[in-house]
């Protein structure tokens, strides 16, 4: 188990190196002189400019630099936005929250409502299970922005249930202004997780071991919670790790739909005023995490199951 | 299948039927939906009735008149001729995806299969690491660099998606790489592109298609995404991601009827590619 973790570990690292790369390269590969690139096309004054040159070291060759700027990112010192006219790292500060309570909300409701639904689903035969089928195979195609829209105007327009747009006050506004969000976010890989939740407990319910028990007059629900959903867990776990994994980025795309003010909106907007140093950041902040969630994932299944870290998982 | 009693197989036998039934309509469904989407992307301009980009403002969010069934969006423009219209880049955006990244991941597939070795784990180790960007950041990246528009984000979608592609194919084609009809192929002396182009491709053709199908509607959902960002195709170009975001406003108004439609027409398409690449995958598991 310790081994497959140091392994796991070192690709964790080998990866978030590889991947910084990548983005800073990504600058590079713009079209035009960097320089350009970083004021988005504006004129700034030559001290400015001169400031600029020093700060990217663009009279450096190019991995001295990559060198450099990585040396920096250890350091917390991300550049300076030039659209927000603050430090990258303060604007991912300032947004950061937003974005990680609407990931964790999702995640909390792709967790509760996917796994029940499909557990219900899978062990219930019949309209429940036909009924669920039908809408998830329709839910799982829905875009968030789709879904944003729809959520907009049921709840927030027609029946002015929850606010339209922008963060609450508190714990109870924050919870308000941020569920239609998160349903938008969570409503396609709810979807998903409750199809693989439902197949996997299916799957289990047919194996010899599980009909043995039941036939040998062991409480049913003893026999669910004992073999068949400590056995699902596995597929479930794997699915969970993606899906919720894959919210990171999409929270972008449900930030703007609600005007939430989090990491993802705001690199949009840095993307649309070639705002280099914020999506820098910000992309590097959304790779590591994607990175080390799945990490976590990756250990969280050995845990489950012990096959996996004893090397037999097929490649 | 079990015959332990012949009521219970008798009763088994029905449903499956049924069921089978029941799926051969839907995918029927799927398919024609799906090639009427086809269709409307190559011919839908030409189908318009009305101008997509003629806007007359006194005519805003006005509902369903004689000669424009769906009414008007925000900006006094025809909805249908612009969800007619609208289609053209809805398709062709995932479809450039769908191209690249199946004829890239197969070759990749197909080599590192193939020559094993090195080459297998070099071109393995490059799709892990492709694995770690989400396909709408490496997009969003891709439009910051290149520009927004129809070709930076979509091209990043392709390099996002060929690691999946990729990552199904290489287990088919080593599968079929083992098998002795290859060998004695080779045996004989055949050129490995001939190997390739006339058995292993071929042979690994229906799974290509289904996994085609797959990507189709995913690469769909993330492309309409971008265009709602503002980040792939720009207004005022009718396109059904970027009518969701333009009649964000009239929803907030009251008028929903532009982004509604829009996103329908993009439900719907996408349900049907994938219960089609779904029955597609599932056919080519019951053929092995």
């Amino acid at each position: 188990m310790w081994r497959f973790a140091a392994r796991r570990a070192a690709m964790l690292a080998g990866a978030l190196l590889v991947s910084s790369f990548l983005i800073f390269a990504s600058l590079e590969l713009a079209p035009g002189d960097p320089l350009a690139s970083l004021t988005g096309g504006r004129t700034l004054p030559p001290e400015a400019v001169e400031q600029l040159r020093a700060q990217y070291h663009l009279d450096d060759p190019f991995l001295s630099r990559y060198v450099h700027w990585l040396g920096d990112v250890f350091q917390g010192e991300l550049g300076t936005s030039i659209t927000f006219r603050e430090p990258v790292s303060s604007v991912i500060g300032s947004r950061a929250g937003v974005t990680v309570e609407l990931v964790l909300y999702a995640a909390l409701l792709i967790a509760v409502l996917g796994v029940g639904l499909g557990t219900l689903a899978g062990l219930r035969r019949g309209r429940v299970d036909a009924s669920v089928l039908v809408l998830t195979s329709v839910l799982a195609a829905v875009p968030s922005f789709v879904a944003a829209i729809v959520l907009l105007n049921v709840f927030a327009v027609n029946l002015g249930w929850f606010p339209a747009l922008g963060t609450g006050e508190g714990l109870g506004g924050t919870i308000r202004h941020l569920t239609l969000p998160a349903i938008a976010l969570a409503l396609s890989a709810m979807a998903i997780v409750v199809r693989v939740t439902r197949v996997a407990v299916r799957t289990e319910l047919g194996r010899e071991h599980v009909q043995t028990a039941v036939s040998r007059g062991i409480p049913y629900h003893q026999v669910v919670r004992r073999h068949v959903l400590r056995n699902a867990a596995i597929p479930v776990t794997t699915i969970l790790g993606i899906t919720i994994t894959s919210l990171i980025a999409l929270s972008a795309v449900v930030e703007r739909a609600f005007s939430l003010d989090g990491l993802g909106s705001a690199l949009v907007e840095a993307a649309l005023s070639k705002d280099f140093a914020v999506v820098q950041g910000i992309s590097l902040v959304f790779v590591a995490a994607f990175i080390v969630a799945n990490t976590v994932v990756d250990l969280l299944y050995a845990v489950l199951d012990p096959r996996v870290a004893m090397g037999s998982r097929a490649a | 299948m079990s015959t332990s009693t012949p009521a219970v197989s008798v009763r088994a036998l029905r449903a499956g039927r049924r069921r089978l039934a029941a799926n051969r309509v839907v995918a029927y469904g799927c398919a024609a939906i799906v090639a009427l989407a086809v269709l409307l992307a190559v011919f839908g301009p030409m189908l318009a009735p009305h101008d997509p980009n003629a806007s007359n403002l006194s005519n805003a969010f006005v509902g369903p008149v004689a000669g424009h069934p769906l009414g008007y969006d925000g900006q006094g423009r025809d909805l249908l001729s612009r969800l007619l219209t609208g289609a053209r880049t809805a398709m062709l955006g995932p479809f450039i995806v769908v191209v690249v990244s199946v004829a890239v991941g197969a070759a990749l597939a197909v080599i590192a299969a193939w020559r094993g070795g090195w080459v297998d784990s070099v071109v393995s180790t490059v799709l892990d690491i492709l694995f770690a960007f989400p396909a709408i950041l490496l997009a969003i990246l891709a439009a910051a660099v290149f520009g927004a528009g129809l070709t930076a984000p979509t091209l990043a979608l392709a390099v996002a998606y060929t690691p999946y592609v990729a990552r199904v194919l290489r287990g088919a084609a080593l599968r079929e790489r083992a098998r002795d009809y290859i060998a004695a192929c080779e045996v004989q002396g055949l050129p490995a592109v001939a190997i390739w182009w006339r058995h292993l491709v071929r042979n690994l053709l229906p799974l290509i298609v289904a996994q085609a199908t797959l990507t189709f509607g995913y690469a769909m959902v993330d492309f309409a995404a971008i265009s709602y960002l503002g980040l792939g195709v720009q207004p005022p170009t009718a396109d059904w991601g970027v009518m969701v975001a333009t009649g964000q406003a009239g929803v907030l108004q009251g008028y929903p009827a532009e982004s509604l439609s829009a996103g329908l027409c993009v439900v719907v398409v996408v349900v049907a590619v994938n219960l089609l690449g779904e029955r597609l995958a599932e056919r080519d598991g019951e053929g092995r």
